[in-house]
């Protein structure tokens, strides 16, 4: 990148202003106020995330790290005959995650934020309210669905009875083809009001006179929402729609509580974070763990969310629009 | 959830174009209702046994039955798991916001030709997750002696919160103005004295912002002690949830009251500072 450094930094000499004369004094000062946090953040953030795409190249016996396998612990994790078909039914379960999120969860909020926008009768209550469930923790949010789910006791099987329709009422979490959607549905309910609130934040941002002129010129509802509003949001959907992609290849927590870490019934809402977990820290049921798999499968989740990421990134920022 | 929500009120309404502020207003009403009434069941059932809540779900308790609370807080450890929450938490938070004011006040104060250097490294740390590194950090913590401890806990959050504190409190004490520094030292005031007495009593509302943007995913947080706690007496709240849990899963009357026990405190404390609470957890997401 064409940096020419002619001489070394303390043979140049440097314009030295009367305040920082006081060399020493100052400098010991500044020093105590970096070195701390600097160092703190090295020893716990820099290092275990160097050491952790070190460690996936070792095989591992329990705690002690043995052999250099090369990438042996990466082909078992992505084609490996035990490993691989797991990690791949887990991983689409990652993405059918992704796109319900997407729509139920930021398309909601989005939606949400509109009719808030307005500032209705009764603004302030809708907007405390909607925010509620996101202060809670993920893991009262799980147990109180998995209650609201039991499909003899829970709420939704008895309000499903209260209204006669019995034959609609189902083992919700246990069975296969409606366990994931009803994870999801949990995840939406908690977290609908962080991309409502975002996207409020971004709508009051937009000129009033925009919106104004829009409507002195007839425009639609439904022609102001999409021609207007959604682009003039694009930086709020820009973060919302990363943070999502983050936290649905990290989820972890509602899975973990719902189901249980075997992603049951049947590995049908088996996700990359139980794997994860099952394979570091093992299970109740085989109390094995390996630091190498589980090293290989945390780095290529790593790179995939930071690849990903980026890309999406960039892609969302090209269409949002400066006024 | 919304679409269910949405459709079962609108439809009493037929026929008649309805307004779009009403259709709006039932919507919203309808949102509210599926965001608060699965938290007021789980506090009505509290006061229920466990034979009340199967038979009469949806009726209201006798208020006066508080058993199931007082034996959530007098027969099991969840006083325990809440002190270690507020222990964990509070010394976090202490941390995150006496490191994060030191880098963000040398960053933003003093020119130096380290500071691209410094924010660069914590704009690595905002990024990456650190929830990915959780097997290195085990190892770490268990060579530091740290691993099923309190402070195994106390120095991971302080890490995580970090960077985005150094960041919120660079961004405000840039904006200060140089006179009051220049006033000061004039004066003959010392740098430490003029960050403490001059400019650090301005920087309240930035602390408080990252306060509560850090302190509400520590408080909630499962994931760390899950990993790293094996002792019930270390064990922070949502972790000892999952014990509780397990010990009474039959007995859903206790088992409410100890969700309602433990989402109470942030639950009242959101209501009664909800303005601050949505302003700190969605500052990093609005500009």
């Amino acid at each position: 990148m064409g940096f020419i450094r002619r001489s070394s930094p303390k043979a140049r000499p440097m314009p030295v202003s009367p305040k920082q004369a006081r060399t020493l004094k100052h400098r010991s000062w500044v020093a105590f106020l970096v070195v701390p946090p600097v160092v703190f953040m090295s020893l716990f953030v820099v290092y275990p995330i160097l050491s952790a795409f070190a460690y996936a190249f070792y095989e591992w016996r329990g705690l002690a790290r043995g052999e250099f396998v090369g990438l042996a612990n990466f082909k078992e994790v992505l084609l490996g005959a035990t490993m691989a078909p797991t990690v791949w039914n887990a991983f689409l379960h990652n993405v059918y995650a992704l796109v319900a999120l997407m729509i139920i969860q930021n398309g909601g909020g989005f939606f949400l934020a509109w009719l808030l926008y307005k500032e209705p009768f009764g603004f302030r209550f809708h907007r405390v309210a909607v925010f509620v469930p996101v202060v809670l923790s993920t893991i009262i949010v799980g147990f109180l669905w998995k209650l609201f789910l039991n499909p003899n006791f829970g709420i939704i099987n008895q309000a499903i009875y209260s209204i006669g329709l019995d034959s609609w009422a189902k083992p919700w979490l246990g069975d296969s083809s409606t366990a994931l959607g009803a994870l999801i549905l949990a995840n939406a309910w908690h977290f609908v009001g962080f991309p409502t609130l975002v996207y409020l934040a971004g709508m009051q941002r937009i000129p009033s006179e925009i919106i104004e002129a829009a409507r002195l010129d007839g425009t639609t509802e439904w022609q102001l929402l999409k021609n207007i509003v959604w682009p003039l949001v694009a930086p709020s959907t820009t973060i919302l729609f990363t943070l999502l992609f983050i936290g649905a290849f990290n989820w972890f927590e509602i899975p973990y509580v719902m189901v249980g870490l075997d992603g049951s019934p049947f590995g049908s809402t088996d996700v990359l974070g139980l794997v994860f977990y099952r394979t570091a820290f093992g299970n109740q049921s085989a109390s094995i763990q390996n630091f190498g798999l589980g090293s290989a499968l945390a780095t290529l989740i790593f790179l995939f969310i930071v690849v990903f990421a980026s890309m999406l990134t960039l892609w969302l920022r090209r269409r949002e629009i400066q006024f | 959830m919304i679409a269910m929500a949405k459709s079962s009120p609108a439809s009493s309404s037929s026929r008649q174009p309805v307004s779009f502020a009403f259709l709006a207003q039932v919507i919203l009403i309808a949102n509210s209702f599926v965001m608060l009434y699965p938290v007021v069941v789980m506090v009505l059932s509290a006061f229920k046994t466990t034979g009340e809540i199967f038979e009469h779900p949806f009726a209201l308790p006798d208020f006066t039955q508080v058993h199931n609370f007082a034996k959530v807080l007098g027969e099991t450890s969840m006083p325990t798991y809440f002190v270690n929450s507020i222990i964990v938490t509070g010394i976090s938070i202490l941390l995150i916001l006496v490191l994060g004011t030191m880098a963000g006040y040398a960053v933003a104060r003093y020119e130096s030709r380290t500071n691209t250097f410094i924010l660069l490294f914590f704009l690595a740390g905002l990024m990456l997750p650190l929830k990915l590194a959780v097997i290195p950090l085990f190892i770490l913590l268990r060579d530091l002696n740290l691993l099923d401890s309190r402070w195994s806990l106390i120095v991971t959050y302080t890490a995580i919160g970090l960077p985005s504190a150094v960041f919120i409190m660079a961004g405000f004490l840039r904006s200060l103005p140089a006179e009051l520094e220049d006033a000061a030292r004039i004066d003959g005031a010392s740098e430490p004295r003029i960050m403490w007495s001059v400019m650090l009593p301005l920087a309240r509302p930035p602390m408080a912002i990252a306060a509560i943007q850090n302190a509400v995913p520590i408080w909630n947080d499962f994931f760390f002690p899950l990993v790293f706690i094996q002792t019930d007496s270390y064990k922070t709240l949502p972790q000892g949830l999952t014990t509780f849990m397990g010990e009474y899963t039959t007995d859903w009357g206790m088992l409410f009251a100890g969700l309602t026990i433990a989402a109470a405190p942030i639950t009242l404390l959101y209501i009664a500072l909800s303005r601050q609470f949505i302003q700190g957890m969605t500052a990093g997401a609005v500009k």
